[in-house]
């Protein structure tokens, strides 16, 4: 299958629109749940303005939220796919940009030193791109996820070490969600690395922050974690905006990776409640966006 | 539990009056305000040309479109999406604000910490929360782009909206020494125990 880059460097700028202004339906109804059973008025009252605000962003063409976030471009390819990789990334890079300039949406990004706002949403290693090969034929997809920044400041690494076991990840998980209080927009989605290197660690965090509200750990030993900490962090009474109330997360997502004997990484990355995402996927049926 | 609907700029007393748990609608005037807006500010000895006297700040950056000066965007502007970020990070700039501007209320998200409840007192402050991440539905409530200063910094520069029924917000830090975002968090602090306990973690 040959996939043609004018359309890639279209798509990535449609993606990154849709992503902005639509939220996707696994996260509407996980709202769904959380309103069934908040005990808050508080509580309640919040999560009512953010579902009117969902409403609102759809009636009005508008961004569900200000922050356009840091751009993130996750790509599979199948095994029956050609294309010229460095161009791919080229052609989402200027997909970005033009997203940028022609909607227009606001830069979020600056320079690390010199806080230089280039106003195209790309810098240096921006947006990033995460290439993988996947075991599928004649399929191409890329999904783009605008990282908002109140919920990725909130990014945590602890090296613990094998004497400190499972308790360690644990402890660590409900101490950053505590921590981070009302400044992740809660609810939030707790992304959770386990094992891995430590870069690994974090990376495999923010795979789990960002995946859809209703999949589940592959690994059995992550499924259970995963169903064990959701209930634990909304224990805490931290609540919608960090105002009080049941709804601190609408679930906690972890993903794993082997580690080193004398290691026992953990990172948590969460996403706020705007947990924004779009996908373009090709076949040979065409082009085709979802989330 | 009371609610206001505030014309501003505001006075002391006014804002004196406010306790948690109050929600407040704003008309008229509303500046937003950000990180490097401050750092420029406070810590590069920029200033403004906007009286804030009695004024609300707004914690953002929006989204806007440049469409040439006219009636409806007299300095060109117009808005896209404003919204509201996450306050923590402008903690130390609440006092100075206050001090040497006169702004007597701050709106974000997330909540400030120990150091503006007492600038609050100090000064006779308010936080309002609006909800973050429900920007669409906060740009309904702004009617135009008044007005903008510290240009060169745009999206973060100091931006004079005109507002209209900028509301209702939740009344959650104020002058008497009261922050929901302290009650929430030491409530969730005594719960950690029994959570851990609840994990099979051992203490
Ligand atoms: S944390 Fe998320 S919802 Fe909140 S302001 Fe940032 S992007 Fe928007």
């Amino acid at each position: 299958m040959q996939i043609d880059l004018k359309q890639v460097e279209e798509a990535a700028k449609e993606l990154y629109i849709r992503a902005l202004k639509r939220l996707p339906p696994d996260i509407k109804e996980g709202f769904t749940g959380l309103v069934r059973r908040e005990t808050s008025a508080t509580g309640q009252s919040v999560l009512a303005t953010m579902i009117r605000n969902i409403a609102v962003a759809e009636s009005t063409d508008n961004l569900l939220c200000q922050d356009t976030g840091l751009p993130i471009y996750n790509v599979e390819i199948g095994r029956a796919v050609q294309l010229d990789g460095f161009a791919l990334k080229q052609a989402i890079r200027k997909g970005c940009e033009r997203a940028t300039t022609e909607h227009p949406l606001r830069s979020s990004v600056v320079h690390p030193v010199t806080r230089k706002n280039e106003q195209t949403s790309c810098g240096p290693r921006v947006p990033v791109i995460n290439i993988d090969f996947v075991d599928a034929g004649e399929h191409l997809s890329i999904e783009m996820i605008p990282k908002g920044s109140g919920s990725e400041n909130n990014t945590f690494l602890h090296m613990a070490i094998p004497a400190d076991g499972i308790d360690a990840i644990k402890t660590f998980v409900i101490d950053c969600v505590l921590n981070a209080g009302g400044k992740t927009c809660p609810p939030t989605i707790v992304g959770v690395g386990v094992g891995g290197t430590g870069d690994l660690c974090v990376h495999l965090s923010k795979v789990a922050a960002t995946r859809a509200l209703g999949s589940r750990c592959s690994d059995p030993e992550g499924a259970k974690l995963e169903a064990q900490l959701t209930d634990a962090v909304n224990q805490l009474g931290v609540g919608p905006q960090g105002l009080g109330g049941d709804a601190t997360s609408f679930a906690v997502h972890i993903e794993l990776a082997a580690t080193h004997i004398t290691m026992n990484p953990v990172a948590v990355n969460m996403q706020c409640h705007s947990a924004r995402r779009a996908r373009a996927t090709w076949t040979p049926a065409g082009l085709e966006y979802g989330f | 539990m009371a609610h206001y609907d505030f014309h501003m700029p505001v006075t002391e007393a006014q804002v004196r009056a406010l306790k948690v748990n109050d929600t407040v609608t704003l008309h008229d005037t509303l500046y937003g305000i950000r990180d490097a807006t401050q750092i420029h500010m406070f810590d590069r000895g920029r200033t403004t040309k906007f009286d804030l006297r009695g004024h609300a700040v707004v914690h953002t950056a929006p989204n806007v479109r440049w469409v040439g000066e006219t009636a409806a965007a007299p300095v060109g502007y117009e808005p896209v999406c404003v919204g509201t970020t996450t306050s923590d990070r402008m903690e130390r700039f609440t006092r100075p604000l206050m001090e040497q501007y006169g702004v007597r209320i701050i709106i974000g998200k997330g909540g400030l910490r120990q150091g503006s409840l007492d600038a609050f007192r100090d000064l006779g402050g308010v936080y309002l929360a609006v909800i973050g991440g429900a920007a669409a539905l906060e740009t309904t409530w702004i009617e135009q782009i008044e007005d903008v200063d510290l240009h060169d910094l745009n999206p973060e520069s100091l931006w004079k909206f005109r507002i209209r029924g900028f509301g209702p917000l939740l009344v959650s830090m104020d002058s008497h020494g009261a922050s929901l975002y302290t009650d929430v968090n030491t409530q969730a602090r005594e719960r950690r125990a029994a959570v851990l306990a609840s994990l099979g973690v051992k203490g």
